[in-house]
């Protein structure tokens, strides 16, 4: 086995409703979603959050888009404009799910890692063309 | 469900939020076919801006940037056939319907076109008399009844569904301008409207809410605010919105038009997809309850991807209602500190700030302190800062039901950069301002309270 950052098998995106915030875990490859399932689960995800999140995490499952719904009650300093937060929307917990680490396969970890990264030789500077 | 793509309708995203970008719209009429273009301009807080910006001029309270939009595309809208559906009414859809006419009419387009106007999504002038009726509009979080903090209360409006924007489709309104209409609303009413839905169509009908959810929020499902291989996403200085190629069977294509920069693919879809997601099999709207638990997307083309299977039951019998009440005051202070040891002098200034503000004998609900650079976003997951970080912002917010604490507050963050800790700049934004904070109370409603005051009018360019 070996350990990978989270952010090299899956992409996320995040929101929020009130005081809850809502992460979309998707798999690059649909060969790990399973392991995802195994892995991300509600107590593992609320661990890796600490005091990030107050209350319950809950989890939903969408095979058909190889993807997990997380929803984290609590995680926002009261949501909306009564949050104090930079983050009261919860835009960015997307990524700080993915910083998780995760034992994976040695195969799966090779085929993985630097998946979710920006390449080295990538340049901002530089316009994209279709 | 029959696979029946012998009509296709194009519908199209042209404002994800208000303040979204302007060019967007003009693009989807220009730059390719389309039927129906929808834009979404409201938000959870939004109603409540709104509700402020006509306490203080009963002729303001909506969108005010719309009117101005359409008089630059209306008459490409009318050459076109494009037909206009948005909740840019706010609370003033009236009023917002008035300048809209006189908009057209600058456009050039007198006696060409109809403004479709729908009211009575606004419950705040007759509150106390649905209270008296025994609506408690409990919180539906808390669970506590609306009785406590009515006094507080600045804006209510029920989510309304697709039912009038049809109606008004259906009496010939080239834009039809809402209030609190759902914003999956405005993408499946054309649907309804064009393939003679009937409210019993749930799986049709849940399609039309997941075509919704991606038109929603703009460039989000075409490329904006992606995550996957974002640095690969082409031409995003020129990004098109995306559109929807609708079948009267309830599938659809998600697209964009051709020569404009983004990306529909299917891990960007399904970003947007999960955006705000709570249970995806569950996911309820005034018209229908849709399950995405089960539907498929599958990539057909060059930035095309096609959407079947979602499944749909029948709508609940309540409405949900957004509320925004007073909840006291706000402010955010903020400074800079430099290397060396910039994270031990920024948190040293919090300690100290925090004991003045105590010594003051000043009342916050909340204090917050982040170290924008290091724990603003992701908190402790990063660990504790290196000894050599370069520089850190100081953010300090404090919230207060006592308004003099917040005032005083914004006048002690100056002071630090004399009499605390060193290599501190950043502060030429002068004082923060104190903010009065609307809160969001979501509560349900039975929908006979509202239907029957539900209208759709008619004005003529």
């Amino acid at each position: 086995m070996a350990t990978i950052q989270l952010v090299d098998l899956a992409h996320a995106r995040s929101g929020d409703k009130g005081d809850t915030a809502n992460v979309g875990v998707i798999a690059y490859d649909p060969r790990d979603w399973e392991l995802l399932r195994e892995t991300l689960t509600e107590e593992r995800v609320k661990a890796h959050f600490g005091e990030m999140v107050k209350g319950e995490v809950e989890r939903f499952e969408l095979p058909n888009l190889h993807a997990l719904n997380f929803l984290l009650h609590g995680a926002l300093g009261g949501g909306g404009t009564v949050s104090l937060m930079t983050d009261a929307q919860g835009k960015v917990f997307s990524t700080a799910l993915l910083r998780m680490e995760v034992e994976v396969p040695e195969k799966v970890a090779r085929r993985a890692r630097g998946r979710g990264r920006v390449p080295a030789n990538f340049d901002p500077a530089v316009p994209v063309e279709p | 469900m029959t696979e029946d793509r012998s009509r296709t309708i194009r519908i199209g995203s042209g404002q994800g939020f208000w303040g979204d970008d302007l060019e967007a719209p003009v693009r989807q009429v220009h730059d390719g076919p389309l039927d129906y273009l929808m834009m979404d301009y409201l938000a959870e807080v939004t109603m409540s801006i709104m509700q402020k910006q006509r306490n203080r001029r009963p002729e303001a309270g909506f969108a005010r940037d719309f009117p101005p939009l359409m008089e630059r595309i209306f008459e490409a809208c009318v050459e076109k056939g494009v037909r206009v559906v948005t909740n840019a009414g706010g609370v003033n859809p009236e009023g917002c319907g008035a300048e809209l006419v006189e908009a057209g009419r600058a456009a050039g387009v007198s006696g060409k076109a109809r403004v479709g106007v729908v009211t009575g999504d606004g419950l705040m002038d007759r509150l106390d008399d649905l209270l008296d009726a025994g609506h408690e509009l409990r919180h539906m979080e808390t669970d506590e009844p609306l009785a406590g903090i009515r006094d507080r209360v600045q804006s209510a409006n029920a989510y309304i569904g697709a039912g009038p924007i049809v109606e008004a489709l259906q009496a010939g309104a080239d834009v039809v301008v809402t209030g609190r209409s759902t914003d999956t609303a405005l993408t499946y009413a054309p649907m309804m409207h064009e393939f003679g839905w009937s409210p019993d169509d749930h799986h049709r009908l849940a399609h039309g809410v997941v075509a919704g959810h991606i038109n929603e929020c703009g460039a989000q499902a075409s490329g904006g605010n992606a995550l996957v291989d974002w640095w690969t996403m082409p031409a995003m200085e020129r990004v098109g919105f995306p559109l929807i190629e609708a079948h009267p069977d309830g599938s659809f294509v998600v697209t964009k038009h051709e020569g404009t920069g983004g990306r529909v693919s299917r891990p960007v879809v399904t970003e947007q997809l999960l955006y705000e997601m709570g249970d995806p099999s569950d996911y309820i709207t005034p018209d229908v309850v849709a399950d995405l638990t089960a539907m498929e997307l599958e990539e057909v083309g060059p930035d095309r991807v096609r959407v079947t299977g979602v499944q749909g039951r029948p709508a609940t019998d309540s409405l949900k209602v957004s509320i925004a009440y007073s909840d006291g005051y706000k402010a955010v202070g903020t400074l800079v500190y430099a290397w060396p040891d910039a994270a031990a002098k920024a948190r040293s200034a919090e300690r100290i700030l925090r004991a003045r503000l105590d010594r003051l004998g000043l009342t916050f609900d909340e204090i917050r302190c982040e170290l924008v650079g290091w724990d603003a976003t992701h908190g402790h997951l990063p660990g504790p800062p290196p000894a050599d970080i370069p520089e850190v912002q100081l953010r300090f917010a404090v919230r207060s039901r006592d308004q003099a604490s917040v005032e005083r507050f914004t006048r002690e963050i100056a002071p630090l950069v004399l009499t605390g800790p060193p290599s501190v700049t950043g502060f030429a934004g002068g004082r923060p301002r104190a903010q009065e904070i609307m809160a969001f109370w979501p509560a349900l409603i039975r929908k006979e309270a509202v239907r029957p005051h539900l209208n759709v009018e008619i004005l003529e360019v």
